[in-house]
């Protein structure tokens, strides 16, 4: 019986195992890593993190991606919260097909839409900015914003509001004052996976981009092919790259189950 | 403060919840609105609050129309049956919420908070948030927010329903202490005939989006107008037979009884006796009773009181006794009713003596 404990551990450590890999390569030279196998680095070198913190090249690509995930969550949001308490308040016609459409958004392969939003941001001259690629990641990020709000505030009694407008709120005041305070867990939730997606969406954050908001992980894989084999370099990258996902999902760890489920839990 | 619905109706979709209603609330005190489950209770209380609008007819608080007005213009409160609170603000907060969107002084605010917290048995809990208290906490709290206002309509809507039996029943007999506000109009909603009684004031039944009767809560009890009210306003349900007269003489089944008193004008035909559980009882409580010997099927005991559902011949009835009465299940007991006690109704539903008509 006491093996039983060894099959969690064992797969942790299957799971961990690409992560400290890239950690340990993180610290290592390019020769060392080319070199042979080694667990640890023979040689600690902090070069490649110094390399990526001071070349404009490379912290451009974190800053690039994090304005538009940023300018992302926030278009997703302001759009979804809304239509997140139409859906939950209202009853219109086909709001259950809208509302299923909404979702059906997100079944195609986002390469299908490569296409159109280059043709399409390259005509308007939104081609390489921050606000292109934000407003194309809104394409799958919004209906899932709208879903999981949605799922949040049905959970609130309509009651409440019925008891707002009684005690005097104005609508807009209620909202912001009474029903904003009610879900945040939910806008949390939502803010993360809209995050999360246009973090780690990687095709059409570079066919949308060139230089001026050309994202980290354009950089990376670029990088890999121009200037030969800079693997330690990419390491450190890496290891950048998913450090503001961990640092997100520590904010919303008691929602994140909620949000898997749409928020109808 | 007056309040009136006037030709009100309500159809939602080929639904209607509401049908033609006229009715002028009594100025202060208690209103109750008695009635099941989905008869149109919740939808006149959305309707004077203004959270729907009436297909047709008025609304009108103090001879002004406020049908199209909205619920933050028309200085009413509300209480839910569920217990709503704002969850992130303190209970100080959400009591004196309504007071701050008014703009009221922050002294005068908190002068008018600690008066209600105080009358509501609040004070203790001012700085705590509303899921850390107690259900009946809570409903105190959504209490204090509907009175700290101090306006002209309380609207109740089963406020005591999802409380359990100890608070539901201390709670009951603070509110018409706390609710005793100068020309405020009390609406109170609720499913329970004892809720009503103990209430005093005015009852509205309704019935299937209908109010049936209304007035004065004890007269319609002692007078129900026709035979839908008689069964709204009684718990257990009333017994009601179909009897006919014949001369002097009542007849139902076997049984025959002589008529008493303002029956003596009706012709002889077929009437619906009603008569009321808590008349059936298993002791003489006249001298002239009428006798029911019956199976008994069923029996509840609470602290106080003993029912009994029995059978006689095809027909069932419900007795319901002050004090503890052992039946035991499949034997026969007498039962006596108080001609005295019954109700006539003619077989349409209405009630024989046409004086008793309007409530």
């Amino acid at each position: 019986m006491k093996y039983r404990r060894l099959i969690p551990i064992i797969y942790i450590l299957f799971l961990m195992l690409p992560i400290y890999w890239l950690l340990a390569m993180s610290f290592k030279t390019t020769n060392e890593i080319l070199g042979g196998f080694s667990l640890f680095p023979q040689r600690w070198t902090f070069e490649n993190y110094y390399t990526i913190l001071t070349d404009p090249t490379w912290y451009w690509g974190y800053i690039n991606s994090i304005l538009y995930v940023s300018l992302n969550a926030s278009i997703s949001l302001i759009v979804a919260l809304p239509a997140a308490y139409a859906f939950s308040r209202y009853r219109f016609l086909g709001d259950k097909h809208l509302f299923f459409w909404l979702l059906t958004n997100r079944m195609a392969p986002v390469a299908v839409f490569a296409l159109p939003f280059f043709q399409l941001y390259s005509a308007v001259g939104l081609f390489d900015t921050h606000l292109a690629v934000a407003l194309a990641h809104c394409l799958f990020n919004i209906p899932l914003a709208v879903w999981i709000l949605e799922g949040f505030m049905s959970s609130v009694p309509k009651e409440l509001d019925e008891t707002a407008y009684v005690d005097g709120y104005s609508f807009p005041k209620f909202f912001v004052m009474i029903f904003f305070p009610a879900i945040k867990s939910g806008i949390g939730v939502a803010a993360f996976f809209c995050f999360m997606f246009s973090w780690v969406e990687l095709l059409l954050a570079k066919t949308l981009t060139a230089v001026e908001a050309k994202p980290i992980a354009a950089t990376m894989t670029r990088t890999a092919s121009s200037a030969g084999y800079e693997l330690g370099l990419l390491a450190a990258a890496g290891i950048l790259t998913i450090i503001p996902g961990a640092i997100v999902i520590y904010f919303v760890r008691n929602y994140i189950a909620k949000g898997f489920a749409l928020g109808r839990v | 403060m007056s309040l009136e619905l006037k030709n009100v109706t309500k159809v939602v979709g080929v639904e209607t919840h509401i049908y033609q209603t006229t009715i002028k609330f009594k100025p202060s005190g208690f209103n109750v609105l008695l009635g099941a489950t989905n008869a149109g209770k919740s939808t006149l209380i959305k309707l004077l609050a203004g959270f729907e609008k009436p297909t047709s007819g008025q609304v009108i608080f103090d001879g002004n129309d406020v049908t199209g007005i909205n619920p933050q213009k028309r200085n009413i409160s509300l209480v839910h049956q569920f217990f709503i609170n704002y969850p992130h603000m303190t209970v100080y907060d959400n009591i004196a919420s309504p007071l701050r969107v008014a703009r009221i002084a922050q002294s005068e605010i908190h002068k008018r908070v600690h008066e209600t917290a105080e009358l509501l048995q609040l004070e203790k809990f001012l700085e705590r948030r509303p899921p850390e208290l107690s259900g009946g906490q809570q409903q105190r709290t959504a209490l204090a927010r509907a009175i700290v206002k101090q306006s002209k309509v309380i609207l109740l809507d089963e406020p005591l329903a999802n409380l359990d039996y100890k608070l539901r029943e201390e709670l009951r007999e603070q509110l018409p202490n706390i609710l005793e506000q100068r020309g405020t109009v009390v609406i109170y909603a609720t499913t329970e005939p004892t809720e009503a009684l103990l209430l005093g004031g005015s009852t509205a039944l309704l019935h299937e989006g209908r109010v049936v009767q209304f007035g004065p809560t004890s007269k319609i009890y002692h007078a129900p107008n026709n035979l839908i009210a008689s069964r709204v306003f009684s718990d257990p349900p009333i017994n009601f037979a179909l009897v006919s007269k014949c001369g002097d003489y009542i007849q139902l089944d076997d049984l025959v009884w002589p008529i008493t008193g303002s029956l003596n004008s009706l012709k002889d035909d077929r009437y619906i006796v009603a008569i009321r559980p808590h008349h059936i009882t298993p002791n003489r409580m006249a001298e002239f009773c009428v006798s029911l010997k019956g199976k008994v099927q069923i029996t509840e005991l609470s602290g106080s009181e003993s029912i009994a559902h029995f059978t006689l011949g095809d027909r069932s009835w419900v007795s319901q006794a002050p004090g503890i009465h052992q039946y035991s299940v499949g034997e026969e007991y007498e039962f006596f009713f108080d001609p005295e006690q019954c109700f006539y109704f003619h077989e349409s539903g209405s009630h024989v003596i046409e004086e008793v008509a309007d409530g």
